[in-house]
């Protein structure tokens, strides 16, 4: 059996629900998959319990979402995946799904009768794994295993990658991980998933791996999870007794969230100050880069600068590199995935970006934020704003992704395009002047939140531009706030862009050029939205957080495809990234970029 | 009469309820499903449909009788009885949900009351077909036959 997984092969899955030793039921799987099934039509919860059973499936029915999630909590590692309908009356299938994923991170399908975009969009942001629309066809519920399949390859992958940030030896780590595995006694995936989650294992398989550490190990995952509290909470209101209770981790202390929290923090204003956005694009670029070779390049110039200022937290170095030097091989198909699963910078939430995207544009104040500390020469009342947004980065983060478009009308900072259609332009021609603002400005929000801190700084500062070389970009993805009535900001800017300074400075500087690509690109999936926001208003938000990535070039021209068009993202990224007039010399780059965001 | 008659019968019956729209092909995916461990699923699973479907039709009338009508609740319980009903393969009902679903939305009083009336009017047809095609099936049971699998050409 397979207690080697440590690999993250997939586990045998016991085909009875008590456990059994790795050996048995390895080659039986699927069957045996435990499935909790969440549905208050007794009709449907009768027909899909015997339809699971019919393959094989352990099924445990429930009709109410609150003792669904209690016999989760129960029975932490007794399940595989979640079903859930949507519509349920104590309460909301997503929120039941939000749960899921903080506490027990387990894939959750969910299904309705409802089969209307938007309710499927939500599935995707609030991070289902599937969404199955009823009448719900055996057919459909014979391959769901593939999504516990996939989500244990994938937590492999970022914990190898990744890593906790203490960890320093995953070698040892993995094998460790193996044996533990093994002795957990849950077989290997489960094992192996426990142990991700769980700080006390991770703290056993230290002990295992010699380097008896009794420290909390904070992985990917857990920082979601503190990221998510936090933010559930509010950036102003996080205490860590809150936050500790609302990520319900076994074994985690008050005082390892208290201090977690303080170098959070400290990260979030770093973020506003120095290009860390870069560094968040970056790992974000990685992934989606795989189309995009030029991409790669920055993000090792943006690690390094990111190096150089001493800004990027070690771990979150550590894991940009990686993620830069995997970028050629990421799949770009998997951006989004794998933005959330990485926290980029192990601070960001992916989950926040993309999926909270809606709110996210409204947050471009919150880009600004970013840039407190940075004396631009923007607007005071830009940077004003700028800096209120900076505030709360975490809350930057959901909302630069989401609707660019609104947050265009508002924030000072962000978009200050007047032009009705520059906005969804911005990438475009006229935008392009703005682009760069947007970018500069905008970049951050979008997914890194560091990212408009850099562009902030852009505007104003030259010397941050090595820095931020990426910021830009990634600000501008987010937000289509950019400040585009800066003109003056921009330093050397070749590019007589009038409002984007931040953009100019890339221009200017030719190196960050491709940085701002990036981190357009990085952020294009979430600039474009709001680029095209400002002229599409119309569109939900929850479209663009995929559609307008790439978008937002395209824009100007096909504002009402927006929606829908990975292509317009693309081509709006490239123009965001440049500044100057040229729309698609960068923006290409960026576009793809933005694409990649989307395709995801 | 024998049982290959009543095969026959139940045959044509039920190929006769797919034409009419008052079943779908999910229905054959819940016949599909019975098997000798569950020799009743069918039988249950209707028997609860029709329970669930009696009682919020009768939470549809009580809401859609009040004085403030509360579309939210209307709908959401038009939806839950969309849900079902499809789960089901009861075509018709689906539909006169749909139907009433987007009355809701509009919160039009007397459309959306006349979608209940269509709603219950429809289940009432379907449940009356189920149950005689129940009944035809029980009596091959008894009669010592086996229920004949219907090819349906969709």
């Amino acid at each position: 059996m397979n207690f080697s997984s440590g690999r993250g092969s997939m586990p045998i899955t016991s085909s009875s629900a008590a456990w059994k030793p790795a050996d048995a039921a390895t080659d039986q799987f699927p069957a045996g998959l435990r499935v909790l099934v969440v549905d208050d039509d007794p009709t449907c919860l009768m027909i899909l319990e015997k339809m699971l059973r019919t393959c094989l499936y352990e099924v445990t029915k429930c009709n109410r979402a609150e003792t669904a999630l209690s016999v989760l909590r129960e029975n932490k590692n007794g399940f595989d995946i979640v079903i859930s309908d949507v519509h349920m009356p104590d309460m909301d299938g997503f929120k039941l799904l939000e749960h899921i994923g903080l506490e027990m991170d387990l894939p959750v399908i969910m299904m309705s009768a409802d089969d209307g975009k938007h309710v499927v969009m939500k599935g995707v942001t609030h991070g289902a794994c599937d969404y199955l629309i009823k009448p719900v066809r055996i057919e459909a519920l014979k391959n769901i295993w593939q999504h516990v399949v996939r989500k244990r390859k994938n937590e492999w992958k970022d914990f190898e990658q990744s890593g906790s940030v203490e960890e320093v030896d995953r070698q040892p780590k993995q094998s460790e991980d193996a044996d533990y595995s093994s002795s957990a006694n849950e077989g290997n995936w489960r094992g192996s998933k426990k142990r991700k989650d769980d700080e006390e294992e991770t703290d056993e398989r230290d002990d295992t791996s010699t380097l008896k550490k009794a420290r909390v190990v904070w992985s990917v995952e857990l920082h979601q999870q503190f990221v998510v509290a936090v933010n559930q909470l509010g950036i102003d209101k996080a205490v860590p007794k809150k936050i500790l209770e609302l990520m319900n981790v076994p074994g985690l202390t008050r005082e390892n969230v208290a201090s977690h929290l303080q170098k959070y923090r400290l990260y979030l204003r770093r973020l506003s100050g120095v290009s860390l956005h870069q560094s968040n694009l970056n790992p974000f670029i990685s992934t989606q880069d795989a189309a995009f070779g030029p991409l790669s390049s920055l993000n090792g110039l943006d690690l390094q600068a990111l190096a150089a200022t001493g800004q990027l937290p070690s771990q979150g170095l550590a894991r940009q590199q990686a993620a830069g030097l995997g970028r050629p091989t990421a799949k770009s198909s998997i951006p989004m995935t794998l933005v959330d699963q990485r926290n980029i910078f192990s601070f960001e939430n992916p989950k926040l970006r993309f999926g909270e995207g809606q709110q996210q544009h409204t947050n471009n104040k919150q880009q600004i934020n970013l840039l407190h500390g940075i004396p631009t020469n923007m607007d005071p009342k830009q940077l004003a704003s700028l800096q209120q947004t900076a505030q709360s980065i975490g809350n930057m983060n959901m909302q630069v992704a989401s609707h660019g478009a609104q947050n265009n009308q508002n924030n000072s900072l962000v978009m200050q395009m007047g032009q009705p259609q520059s906005r969804g332009l911005i990438l475009g021609d006229s935008t392009v002047s703005h682009t760069p603002r947007l970018l500069s400005s905008v970049g951050q929000p979008i997914l890194s939140n560091g990212m408009a801190s850099s562009v902030a700084s852009r505007d104003g500062i030259p010397e941050h531009i090595g820095a931020l070389g990426c910021n830009p970009i990634s600000q501008a993805s987010s937000m289509p706030n950019f400040p585009m009535n800066h003109t003056s900001d921009l330093p050397g800017n070749s590019f007589p862009l009038e409002s984007t300074p931040g953009v100019s400075s890339f221009a200017s500087k030719g190196a960050y050029q491709e940085d701002v690509s990036l981190e357009i690109i990085g952020s294009g999936g979430f600039v474009p939205s709001y680029d095209i926001f400002d002229d599409l208003n119309q569109h939900k938000p929850q479209n663009w957080e995929l559609q307008n990535v790439g978008m937002t070039f395209e824009a100007p021209q096909h504002s009402s495809s927006l929606q829908g068009n990975p292509d317009l993202a693309q081509s709006v990224l490239v123009q965001q990234g440049f500044p100057s007039g040229q729309k698609n010399g960068h923006n290409r780059s960026a576009g793809v970029v933005s694409k990649a965001m989307f395709s995801a | 009469m024998e049982v290959g008659q009543m095969q026959r019968r139940l045959v044509d019956y039920t190929k006769t309820l797919f034409m009419e729209g008052f079943l779908d092909a999910q229905f054959l995916q819940l016949q599909q499903l019975q098997d000798e461990s569950n020799p009743d699923f069918v039988v249950e699973v209707v028997s609860l449909f029709f329970d669930d479907s009696e009682k919020l039709l009768n939470d549809l009338s009580m809401a859609l009788d009040q004085p403030n009508v509360d579309f939210k609740k209307v709908d959401a319980h038009v939806h839950q009885l969309k849900g079902s009903s499809s789960s089901i393969g009861a075509q018709r009902v689906k539909n006169a949900c749909i139907a009433f679903r987007n009355f809701c939305e509009e919160q039009n009083i007397d459309a959306t009351l006349r979608c209940l009336q269509q709603v219950k009017h429809e289940y009432y047809l379907v449940k009356n077909k189920l149950e005689t095609l129940l009944r035809l099936e029980q009596q091959i049971v008894a009669a010592g036959g086996s229920i004949p699998t219907i090819e349906m050409g969709f």
